[in-house]
């Protein structure tokens, strides 16, 4: 059984994203880094990259695939988690507390649209 | 598709065990028990066992079978010894690949064939279009072989002691044919993964008690994503990927199983005139520096062009590095040269390597 913070917002992509100001923290969830398995690397964008709502912005990979980042907000990266190039084991321990990527958001309304634990739960258990 | 998923003899087993399964080639599979990573050092540095019964069996008998062998076949099994297995492909006439197989000889009349699960219903359509004018029978016998592949340096022993079965004097790539519990199954020197190994073919009753000896006596289940690893890091080419109905075996860089010397087999024609003329394109290992991984499909470019595509990429889980097989335009193939691959958003710089980038360990 995976975990749900219950402190933040999903995509249907499985992607997390919790809010700070007009900052959207990002990163993969508990069910995600399980799927996945082993995680041996992340593509990381760059500061600076600029995202549409949907945009891949990087991928996650296990030994056997690539799995595409979805970037669940549009804006600009302020900060990548470079913690992650080294030691990508990190978001199998941790998915939550291992965050990917920081955007600057351009809209955040955006997040009004993402799911809620309880939803995003559900969508984990239908699928 | 559109069929019903199809199911091996072990299927319960790796429900039981937690496998992580998936369809591959028309059946639910298993792809990892404990882990890739856990699986292939299992089988590089003791002993595993994989569930390979979906892999097809035909068995071409009669006065003919040798001469049809031949004639479907890109290797020479002219004269060969009973017991002895080769390996090579099966041909288009353009030169093209039906399918790679293991032929194994049973006697002088009689070959056993050993080919892709993906394959089977084309494959025996095709031997059985082409045995026109050859005096021999062909059966489809895949419904009824289960198949283990036992594979690691420590195969011969949990073989000889868990299963009872004597093969420690089986030559690589030879076979024998045993009598066990009223049954006649068959035991070969061969493999996937470019360890020691044995594959064991039998009933389904049989192939559920050796897979239940074995996890018994401690041997680890391996699943297909280790079996792809495995096979991967020693250069050997998977249908579908390095090899195609797009693909010569001489493109694919297995020109060594090639007898063009044979009087006739289908495709000799085409191979001759592509080996005479040069391929314009061949698989090549590629290594990358960096971190990025290399996937199926990837383009392959040196200056902004696109020369080619990977075929197979993973970070080696026995080394540790990024490398890939490719199918690389000439002249970019020569070793050393160096390319770039598109990745996402971004190129990698790669050099051309040698296709194996583990040294087998094979018991020869």
């Amino acid at each position: 059984m995976s975990k749900i913070d219950k402190d933040v917002r999903y995509a249907e992509s499985h992607e997390w994203v919790r809010t700070e100001g007009d900052i959207a923290v990002i990163g993969i969830s508990d069910y995600a880094q399980h799927a996945l398995g082993n995680v041996v690397y992340v593509d990381l964008p760059e500061v600076g990259d600029e995202f549409q709502a949907g945009e891949e912005f990087g991928a996650v990979e296990s030994v056997k695939a690539a799995s595409d980042l979805i970037c669940p907000v549009s804006g600009e990266v302020v900060e990548v988690n470079e913690e992650l190039a080294d030691t990508p084991e990190r978001l199998n321990v941790d998915a939550y507390s291992n965050w990917i990527i920081k955007v600057r958001m351009s809209d955040p309304s955006e997040v009004d649209a993402l799911l809620d634990p309880e939803a995003y739960a559900k969508l984990c258990a239908d699928e | 598709m559109g069929e019903e998923i199809k199911v091996t003899c072990l299927h319960d087993r790796h429900v039981g065990l937690g496998a992580q399964m998936s369809p591959f080639a028309g059946y639910d599979m298993p792809i990892q028990y404990r882990g890739i990573a856990e699986e292939h050092n299992a089988v590089r540095n003791a002993v595993g066992v994989f569930d390979v019964s979906h892999m097809g069996e035909v068995r071409v008998k009669g006065p003919d079978a040798e001469r049809f062998v031949n004639h479907i076949f890109v290797n020479d099994v002219t004269g060969a010894p009973a017991g002895q297995i080769f390996y090579g492909m099966m041909c288009y006439e353009n030169g093209g690949t039906v399918d790679d197989l293991l032929v194994y000889k049973v006697s002088d009349n009689e070959f056993f064939l050993v080919i892709n699960a993906a394959n089977i219903d084309k494959d025996v359509e095709w031997i059985m279009r082409n045995a026109e004018g050859f005096d021999v029978e062909i059966e489809n016998e895949s419904p009824y072989y289960g198949e283990v592949a036992v594979q690691g340096p420590g195969a011969e022993e949990a073989v000889e002691r868990i299963l009872g079965l004597p093969v420690r004097d089986i030559p690589f790539y030879n076979f024998v044919t045993l009598r066990v519990d009223d049954e006649d199954i068959i035991v070969s020197r061969t493999g996937y993964t470019g360890e020691d190994g044995f594959e064991i073919y039998g009933s389904h009753e049989f192939t559920q008690r050796v897979w239940d000896k074995l996890m018994e006596g401690g041997v680890e289940p391996c699943g297909l994503g280790c079996r792809d690893t495995l096979r991967f890091e020693v250069g050997l080419p998977l249908y579908g990927d390095e090899l195609s109905a797009d693909i010569t075996p001489l493109e694919a860089s297995l020109s060594m199983f090639v007898k063009l010397d044979k009087p006739e087999f289908i495709g000799r024609e085409a191979l001759a005139r592509q080996k005479a003329e040069g391929v314009s394109r061949r698989i090549v290992g590629l290594e990358l520096e960096g971190n990025a991984i290399p996937r199926h499909g990837y383009p392959v470019e040196v200056d902004g062009r696109q020369v080619g595509e990977i075929t197979t990429g993973y970070r080696s889980i026995s080394t540790g590095r990024s490398v890939a097989m490719a199918m690389i335009d000439k002249p970019y193939d020569k070793l050393g040269t160096e390319v770039e691959v598109r990745i996402r958003r971004k190129t990698f710089p790669a050099k051309v390597v040698k296709k194996r980038f583990y040294d087998k360990n094979y018991k020869k």
